[in-house]
């Protein structure tokens, strides 16, 4: 029972402290807009083609902006190794990564929304039709790409090149979550029967409970000197 | 502790059985009929894939049985299997377009074995990287042995993505895969040549697990240098 | 705070043990036992392992070699007990920038799973003279302050064994005495203290055992009054210990 309270407490306290200085929220999402402008504008993509390059275009764009996030998330715990601190509590690390797992999902989510409607707008392409489907792949898919992150993120923290090493983790294990999340997407846009792409929506959700469990697990290990 | 082989005689069992690969790869296997004698580079490219693949599972293994029982042993193979794992990747991924060029008229062209083949280098790459960033030896033992299973836990996802990704997507087409109708001399050919590059696999493990022991003992020598402060006195 | 009657009869120890970082040794075979109500002062140069020493009764480092009990308890095995009875203090301060020293407090608070919280955090905050700041971001203190604190986060759950590294730190001379009264009297309250600090004659004033430590060995264990001070080549300025 404790734990459940040590999962939101963690969760609680990052998304105060993000309330409190709205810095990580405010660089994901510019970050975000220009990476979109910079692929709409260079491509200049008709509406035919947007079907194909705006998947690759979103799912490359949350990546980034991801990263970005993971990153923050631990600099603010190294700052007076507050993760330290909470290790001084009688708590299980797997609370401790399920709470940052959830506010760095919660962070990436709410710039997610802004990439889109910004997307939505410059490639004149309405996500109205899709948007069940969609709503649902982006969620396993970020929830995924969230759970390797969260784990990379506290490995990389104690590297000397740490905003540089988390990438260099995170982008090859996130592969199958680019690769399917990109084809489920395409084919929710393009309208296809959901059987179509339901495999690439099970692969998301398989990935999505393994790197929880397994982070959930590993974490301990992440933490300990 | 006894050695079942001994590391020189290793060594030469390892010589030996090179040059009998080497003989039946130019002389003794037949030339391919389409491809021509650019084909031999098949029997180097393949088994260099099967051994990297070997030592990426000999890194998870390693991994695993760190994070269980914390000795630096296991650690040790798996940071030895990573560094000469990466050579061997980096040899398939070397041979692969010197064969793909003359023969498909690419250099690179994304199939299932490549694609995956290429993703285990940069699993390879960031575990080392990893690794060279990280002081503290037990820290960077324990923080990559996380990273080797969860890079392990991955390969299986990057295998079922690519293979269904690689299946919606239809490939050019090009000559039937290397596996179909082999020769029973190729396939000869390509068996012994696959025994002689694990047997240089595990003579190069053996080396470098070596140096990584000396190097440990070498520390706890050096550690024991200034251990001549006596202690003056205990109270109760 | 209420004063405790009957405190835990456990001990934190370190049986045989070590902490290698690499080639350098940080401890070495280390014994050393807290007694509850024990009042020790860890004395040494830099690098002789006092911060590890601390470190690892804390249950924050891995021993290399050996356990660290608490009771008959391993620490690392089961550390929920052992855990809730120690409260830490160390060059870090612990605390959010961004939050509140009270939001800081409620956080830590929250981890211990402690009740009636705010009753907690309000005695915490008195105790060390930060009520009035408690509700200013920790970025907008000063260091002294923020010690302050820290401080305040370690005696938040009331623990049995307080562990303090230059807990001194950036303090000013009144609050410095304050705290060292403090510690001074935490032995009448049932708690023990372990704390290390660069100015013999505060820690002297403070304690009544003294672990003098170089290069992660213990060179001397035992009652402040009677250790050998030229033998450990440590000179008090201010008259006899």
């Amino acid at each position: 029972m404790h734990q459940a309270t040590v999962v939101w407490t963690v969760f609680a306290k990052d998304v105060r402290v993000e309330w409190r200085n709205r810095e990580t929220l405010a660089l994901m999402c510019v970050f975000g807009l220009l990476l979109v402008f910079l692929f709409n504008f260079t491509l200049e993509t008709t509406h035919e083609e947007a079907l194909r390059t705006l998947p690759v275009v979103l799912w490359v764009t949350f990546a980034f902006v991801g990263i970005l996030g993971f990153n923050r998330s631990f600099a603010a715990e190294r700052e007076n190794s507050c993760l330290e601190g909470m290790m001084l509590a009688p708590v299980d690390p797997g609370a401790i990564y399920l709470g940052k797992m959830l506010a760095n999902f919660l962070f990436l989510a709410v710039a997610e929304v802004v990439v889109v409607i910004v997307a939505s707008v410059w490639y004149n392409f309405s996500f109205v039709a899709a948007l069940g489907w969609f709503v649902l792949i982006a969620f396993f898919g970020t929830l995924g790409y969230v759970a390797v992150g969260t784990i990379f993120g506290a490995i990389a923290a104690n590297t000397r090149m740490r905003e540089v090493m988390l990438p260099v983790l995170q982008f090859p294990v996130a592969v199958p979550i680019f690769i399917g999340a990109i084809e489920a997407t395409g084919g929710a846009l393009r309208g296809d029967a959901p059987g179509q792409f339901a495999n690439w929506l099970k692969l998301l959700v398989a990935f999505s409970i393994v790197f929880v469990v397994l982070s959930y697990l590993l974490f301990e290990y992440v933490l300990e000197e | 502790m006894k050695k079942a082989l001994s590391l020189n005689t290793h060594a030469l069992v390892t010589l030996g059985w090179l040059f009998v690969a080497l003989y039946m790869i130019f002389l003794y296997a037949p030339r391919e009929e389409t491809m021509g004698e650019v084909q031999r580079i098949f029997y180097i490219h393949v088994p260099s894939a099967i051994t990297a693949f070997v030592a990426y599972f000999i890194v998870a293994l390693g991994s695993v049985m760190y994070l269980a029982k914390r000795s630096p042993a296991w650690d040790e193979v798996a940071h030895s299997a990573a560094e000469v794992g990466f050579v061997f990747c980096s040899c398939v991924l070397v041979t692969g377009p010197l064969w793909a060029k003359p023969v498909w008229g690419i250099w690179w062209t994304w199939d299932m074995r490549l694609t995956s083949t290429f993703i285990l280098w940069l699993l390879f790459v960031s575990y080392l990287m990893l690794r060279s960033y990280l002081v503290n030896p037990s820290r960077a033992a324990t923080l990559s042995a996380v990273v080797g299973v969860v890079g392990a836990a991955d390969v299986i996802f990057d295998y079922m993505s690519i293979r269904w990704f690689r299946t919606q997507h239809p490939q050019p087409v090009i000559l039937g895969g290397p596996g179909s109708g082999l020769d029973p001399r190729m396939l000869a050919t390509l068996l012994v040549s696959w025994g002689a590059f694990l047997c240089l696999f595990a003579f190069l493990l053996r080396l470098r697990v070596g140096l990584a022991r000396a190097q440990r003992e070498l520390g706890e020598i050096r550690r024991t240098f200034d251990m001549d402060l006596p202690e003056v006195q205990r109270g109760q | 705070m209420p004063p405790a009657a009957s405190r835990t009869d456990r001990a934190l120890e370190l049986r045989d043990v070590s902490k290698y970082f690499g080639e350098f040794a940080a401890l070495r075979k280390l014994r050393f036992r807290v007694a509850p109500r024990d009042s020790v002062f860890v004395y040494g140069p830099n690098g002789a392992g006092k911060t590890t020493l601390l470190r690892m009764l804390a249950s924050l480092a891995l021993p290399t070699e050996g356990h660290v009990f608490f009771g008959e308890q391993d620490l690392h095995q089961d550390p929920t007990e052992g855990k809730s009875a120690i409260g830490f203090v160390s060059h870090a301060t612990f605390l959010y920038g961004d939050l509140t020293g009270r939001e800081n407090l409620r956080f830590a608070g929250r981890l211990f799973g402690l009740r009636e919280l705010e009753k907690r955090i309000d005695a915490a905050l008195e105790m060390f003279a930060v009520r009035d700041r408690a509700d200013q971001p920790v970025r907008d203190l000063s260091r002294g302050l923020q010690q302050r604190m820290s401080l305040a986060r370690a005696f938040l759950h009331d623990p049995d064994f307080l562990l303090l590294d230059e807990p001194f730190t950036g303090l000013d001379t009144v609050s410095a005495e304050n705290l060292r009264a403090l510690l001074a009297r935490l032995p009448e309250q049932g708690k023990a203290v372990v704390f290390s600090t660069h100015d013999f004659d505060q820690g002297a004033s403070i304690a009544r055992r003294l672990l003098a430590m170089e290069k992660g060995f213990v060179r001397y264990d035992g009652p402040l009054a009677s250790a050998p001070l030229e033998q450990l080549r440590i000179k008090p300025k201010g008259g006899p210990a």
